[in-house]
């Protein structure tokens, strides 16, 4: 099978849920595949899907290197506040564009690096490491822009969270080039193969030669990168940063996004492009809810709902019962055949 | 000193007219819930800025969400005996045993913002806003404006289940009752946010004709207003004048929008809740009056010709 045919294979029930979905959801809101130029950019509702998915996007992809560890990262909603607060407070303080981005996005890295020790040098649990950076984030980004939402009118800043690129929104550009870099660093060298040997044994991995700790603070500085990058999204987007709510929960649905994508919590094999996949289908989830009208109490249960409904297509037992299934009625068993 | 106060306190309650506490020499403690949100912030300065006023000595204390801090807080504004404690209570339920110790040592109570289950002889009086008065003030000004020509709203609620939400939707459809022009043609939360109001706006807008079908948005708070004008401009309409936008709350960034003509009216909720609360005491220490035991304070609507600008300035520096 050609290389091709194989990626395409392991993409395959992502692929089905997500068309699945947006089937549903054009059927509930028959304008949905419309798509249209408006202002120099394409607009309509799956260019929505992949703008507002943006964020989740991002951080499903350091959050899909991370899980490959056999990690966890809390804390990437948390250090989303902390990278939007920075950047708006440094853009108004008067800082260049470069400047911003540089500092923002080195904040977003000191904070991967604080989890990456956290986890790799004094071999603290993931998910108790960066819990604490979840708890404290919010308070850090708070301190940050004293506790208000702080606006800022710097067009490039803006044009970040709203501009347009080659037709589309600029977070998309964005989250479509992140996911083609890291999928390239990983697969195109060893890398992705070291961190899969890192989260299946750590041990031997580390007997056997790999530079363990160095493999894993990578790790979690690449899912501080996302976060920070996604942080200025967030905060462009709404030309200002609000420490409260941004990214508030998305490390839940970034988690989700890589779970979705068929990457497994216990670490090992990992698919960058099934965690994007994923994290469109939990896009195409919210924005189809917006879209068909329901009453907002229904949201969170029809979500759920629908994602019990596709984690459940991909578990494992599932699938072993229907392959049995079929290869038991393509076959009449001998011993039913006899008794008859 | 300690004797003084017993005995002003004792004539206070025998009902006589002297008294020694004038307004000056007060001291009022103040347990504030934190600063969660920018309008606590400010509340939190507009009840100095009240007290100085009024030559308060304010003693405050900052809980950080957790009540037991404000037990803590309460405990030693009664140690200390001071002559009023206002506490914005952070839940509920809890309150009994610390407000009877406060009535013990004829402490009066008022609650700041949000009230308590708990017996009504507990505390002196609440000041506290409508809820369902704001969003009534919201769809009058909307049936006001529209007089009767046929118009489409779109509604951004507040997080589901929240008692804002409930109330301020509950106002707003009690406003527009009997006016069929009006019709709410979709309702969605925003959960009280910029992010989501823009997202959910976006999606109102594709879901209504490209927002042709949207004659006005009723937003349960200005920040989620903020983020769906965005939405409308980058949609390719002019918010205010395609869209109207009402919302509540009446934060600075609201005027900004409403002194560049893309926010149309705002209904306050007031940071204001101590001065009401002051003269409430003052009234009391005085003469004895005891106020009723709610005080509503006033859910002021504000439009583009409320000079949005001087508002904007006013207001900015109060830490929204």
């Amino acid at each position: 099978m050609s290389m091709l045919g194989l990626y395409g294979k392991r993409l395959l029930p992502q692929f089905i849920a997500l068309a699945i979905i947006l089937g549903l959801v054009s059927i509930a809101f028959p304008g949905f595949f419309n798509l249209q130029i408006q202002n120099g950019r394409l607009y309509g509702s799956l260019i929505d899907i992949l703008n507002r998915g943006a964020p989740v996007a991002l951080l499903a992809i350091g959050m899909t290197v991370v899980i490959a560890t056999k990690g966890i990262d809390l804390s990437v909603g948390a250090v989303m506040a902390i990278c939007g607060a920075v950047a708006a407070s440094t853009i108004t303080a008067g800082y260049s564009l470069p400047a911003t981005l540089l500092i923002t996005v080195g904040v977003g890295l000191l904070c991967g690096l604080w989890n990456g020790i956290l986890v790799a040098i004094l071999d603290i649990q993931p998910i108790i490491a960066t819990l604490v950076l979840m708890v404290a984030g919010r308070g850090i980004a708070q301190m940050v822009t004293n506790g208000a939402i702080l606006t800022f009118n710097d067009e490039g800043l803006i044009f970040i969270g709203s501009g347009s690129l080659f037709g589309l929104p600029m977070p998309v550009v964005i989250w479509i080039t992140a996911g083609i870099l890291v999928a390239l660093l990983v697969r195109r060298t060893a890398l992705g193969m070291l961190i899969e040997a890192v989260g299946v044994n750590r041990r031997a991995s580390t007997l056997s030669g790999v530079s363990t700790p160095v493999l894993l603070i990578a790790a979690y500085v690449l899912s501080g990168l996302c976060a920070s990058v996604a942080g200025i999204i967030a905060a462009a987007d709404i030309r200002g940063a609000d420490a409260n709510n941004a990214g508030l929960w998305l490390e839940l649905d970034a988690i989700l996004a890589v779970v979705i994508g068929g990457t497994s919590l216990l670490g090992g094999r990992f698919s960058i492009a099934a965690s994007l996949l994923g994290a469109m289908i939990i896009q195409s989830i919210n924005t189809g809810i917006l879209l068909s009208g329901f009453p907002p109490e229904f949201n969170l249960i029809i979500k759920a709902a629908i994602i019990v409904f596709i984690l459940v297509l991909q578990s494992p037992k599932l699938q072993g019962t229907l392959a049995f299934l079929s290869r038991s009625n393509s076959t009449p068993k001998p011993a039913e055949s006899k008794a008859k | 000193m300690k004797f003084m106060k017993a005995l002003s306190c004792a004539t206070v309650l025998a009902g006589c007219v002297f008294s020694s506490a004038s307004a000056a020499d007060m001291t009022v403690g103040f347990s504030q819930i934190g600063s969660e949100s920018g309008w606590r912030a400010a509340e939190t300065t507009v009840t100095k800025q009240e007290a100085e006023k009024r030559g308060i000595d304010l003693k405050f204390a900052d809980a950080q969400q957790k009540q037991e801090n404000q037990i803590k807080a309460l405990r030693s504004f009664i140690a200390q005996g001071v002559d009023a404690i206002f506490v914005a209570p952070v839940v509920a339920t809890g309150w009994d045993e610390v407000l009877g110790e406060a009535k013990d040592a004829s402490i009066p109570v008022i609650l700041l913002d949000r009230t308590v289950d708990a017996d009504k002889s507990l505390y002196m009086t609440a000041v506290t806003s409508d809820l369902v008065h704001e969003g009534n003030v919201a769809g009058k000004w909307l049936v006001d404006t529209t007089a009767g020509k046929p118009c489409n709203v779109v509604e951004l609620q507040g997080t589901t289940g929240s008692s804002p939400a409930i109330d301020r939707k509950k106002g707003f459809e009690e406003a527009l009752k009997g006016h069929d022009n009006l019709k709410i043609v979709r309702s969605q939360t925003g959960d009280f946010t910029r992010t989501k109001g823009k997202e959910v706006m976006e999606s109102f807008l594709k879901a209504e004709n490209g927002g042709k079908n949207i004659c006005a948005l009723y937003a349960h708070n200005d920040d989620m207003a903020v983020g769906a004008i965005q939405a409308i401009k980058e949609a390719g309409l002019k918010p205010g004048k395609d869209i109207l936008v009402v919302s509540i709350d009446a934060v600075p960034d609201i005027f900004k929008a409403m002194a560049a003509g893309e926010a149309n009216a705002t209904v306050e909720l007031t940071p204001n809740m101590a001065g009401p609360a002051f003269d409430a005491l003052a009234a009391f220490k005085k003469d004895g009056k005891e106020p009723p035991k709610w005080i509503q304070t006033e859910s002021k609507l504000y439009t583009q010709a409320d000079d949005p600008q001087k508002v904007y300035d006013a207001k900015k520096g109060l830490g929204y």
